[in-house]
């Protein structure tokens, strides 16, 4: 269970530049909830992925997962309980070293690493069948260098990657948004398999209503750094676009931009 | 050319003692993508430490163990620069050599100390240049062996992924700021060896023998990386930086030999490394220029 209390992140504090990107958020995330996050630009989604993630540490408010107060956690530290995908495809993977390196990698997220080898032969053909798993091809390739893969391969590798051991969050920030729309559909499938099969708590970031309206169990929408809208069960199944943009409205964005319905 | 082919094996055996500075600079740069300006002066605190150490009694085993330990601490305090105090990579490693000369100056007392091989028991020197040779190889290999199996253990692997991608090595729970200081630490550990092999083989540890190693060292790095390619398993890759090492002393010899004074070697070096580093940019601009045609 994730409980964010009043999260408050300003950038540039004490600048001309400052700008406040969250601006008390509270949330709380019930086991195998499956949340879809919108809103518009600088409303603060990527933000509170980031906050909980801890790239870098917030202003004000509490991050307590699963009875841990991470709040003052590193980022490496979190880890430990955090699986991550990002938007950009490079960014999750280590594009020189091979695929089954990158799984050995994530397979020890939160444990110490010693001198022990990297990767045992056990895992290999472990990896091969979670490879398989995916379609893509790729149980054949175990040894070759991740970046020689397609970004729809990379972000279906760093989901493996980052469900291989089974997180209490995952975070997804808009990690379809870089790649073409039938892609983007095959990778957010295999999100959602994954997120099911493991009975995952998540965050999915994305600019598409329709998908944030398609997946999950809950949706909220934010704006200005707030949670302007909190919708979850039947309510959140019945859901239409217009439904999605009317709320837009209300809470003053005129700038929802075209790739956001039309998509 | 007879004189050329005299020369040869000194070249060939200078080379390969440079060619364990390579391995540590391919680390710190290939693998780590940090340049790590320490072994400018790292280089030299090994020479300085292995020659007091055996002048004052040790013998030649002991001497180099201390070397290296003596570049470790060197590495630690560029990672700690850098990862503590988020010193940018090239300033730490410049503060740290900066540092080093006037311990090296302290270590050896005076800016020059001579270890004859007459009286003491020298792995190399360049008085038996064949036996230097095979004794640097035999070193060589085991070096490559250990590193092998060093950056294939999961802290190796850990930062292997540090130095490709550290976004992604955080969210995999990697402390990439320990990796970074374990990375210059056994890289510097390597170059200070390096610099007590180079000191036997001179026969004396001169305050100014690391100046330009970082130089030396990548152009032996990328000569390696341009004749071979770069898609080999991490062992060939070492050995092919050793391999660039031995190239940039035999081009030097025979720079030598067509009557280059000795005075403008480090400008050659400098050339050479900001050619080989620029071909990239060089072959896009070319290539721009063609297709306006």
């Amino acid at each position: 269970m994730l409980e964010i209390k009043n999260l408050v992140k300003i950038f540039n504090k004490g600048t001309i530049n400052e700008r406040v990107a969250l601006n008390g958020v509270n949330l709380t995330l019930n086991d195998g909830d499956f949340v879809t996050v919108i809103g518009g630009n600088g409303a603060g989604k990527s933000t509170i992925l980031n906050a909980v993630a801890g790239v870098w540490p917030v202003d004000e408010g509490s991050i307590v997962l699963n009875g841990h107060d991470i709040t003052g956690l590193p980022e490496y530290k979190r880890a430990k309980y955090i699986g991550r995908v990002f938007q950009d495809p490079m960014m999750g993977t280590a594009a020189t070293m091979q695929i089954e390196e990158n799984l050995a990698l994530a397979k020890r997220r939160g444990q110490s690493r010693g001198l022990k080898s990297g990767i045992t032969g056990k895992e290999r053909s472990e990896y091969k069948e979670l490879l398989k798993s995916l379609d893509l091809g790729l149980e054949d390739r175990l040894t070759s260098k991740v970046g020689l893969l397609s970004g729809g391969q990379r972000q279906a590798v760093t989901l493996l990657m980052a469900s291989l051991k089974k997180p209490d969050l995952l975070l997804l920030d808009e990690h379809t948004a870089a790649l073409d729309p039938k892609t983007a559909k095959k990778v957010l499938e295999i999100s959602e398999n994954i997120i099911r099969e493991h009975n995952l708590t998540a965050l999915m970031v994305t600019h598409n209503m329709k998908d944030a309206i398609a997946y999950g169990n809950r949706l909220i929408m934010m704006s200005e750094g707030k949670i302007i809208y909190d919708v979850s069960g039947e309510e959140k199944k019945n859901l239409k676009v217009s439904d999605l943009l009317q709320k837009f409205e209300e809470a003053g964005n005129d700038e929802v931009n075209d790739a956001m319905v039309l998509s | 050319m007879i004189s050329l082919l005299h020369a040869l094996p000194g070249s060939v055996a200078q080379g390969l003692i440079w060619g364990i500075l390579a391995i540590s600079v391919f680390l710190t740069f290939k693998v780590l993508d940090y340049a790590d300006m320490t072994v400018d002066g790292s280089f030299c605190t090994g020479g300085a430490t292995c020659v007091m150490m055996m002048l004052s009694g040790q013998n030649v085993y002991v001497a180099l163990i201390c070397s290296f330990l003596a570049g470790m601490i060197a590495g630690y305090v560029t990672g700690l620069l850098h990862t503590m105090l988020k010193i940018p990579p090239i300033l730490s490693g410049i503060l740290t050599q900066l540092g080093l000369y006037s311990i090296n100056l302290a270590i050896m007392g005076k800016s020059n100390q001579a270890i004859s091989v007459d009286q003491y028991a020298l792995i190399v020197s360049l008085r038996f240049i064949n036996y230097s040779i095979l004794m640097s190889v035999i070193i060589i290999a085991i070096i490559i062996a250990l590193l092998y199996l060093f950056f294939g253990s999961e802290i190796g692997s850990a930062i292997r992924a540090t130095g490709c991608n550290q976004n992604m090595a955080r969210a995999q729970g990697i402390n990439t700021g320990r990796c970074i200081r374990i990375g210059l630490v056994v890289s510097n550990g390597l170059t200070a060896f390096a610099g007590g092999l180079y000191a036997q083989y001179q026969g004396n540890a001169d305050v100014n023998a690391g100046r330009g190693a970082i130089v030396i060292g990548l152009a032996a790095v990328i000569i390696g990386e341009v004749i071979f390619g770069s898609r080999h398993n991490f062992a060939v890759r070492m050995g092919v930086s050793v391999v660039g090492a031995i190239i940039y002393y035999i081009v030097i010899a025979v720079v030598l030999q067509l009557g280059l004074p000795s005075t403008y070697l480090k400008l050659l070096s400098a050339v050479l490394v900001a050619v080989f580093l620029g071909i990239p940019s060089i072959q896009s601009y070319l290539g721009i220029k063609v297709k306006q045609r």
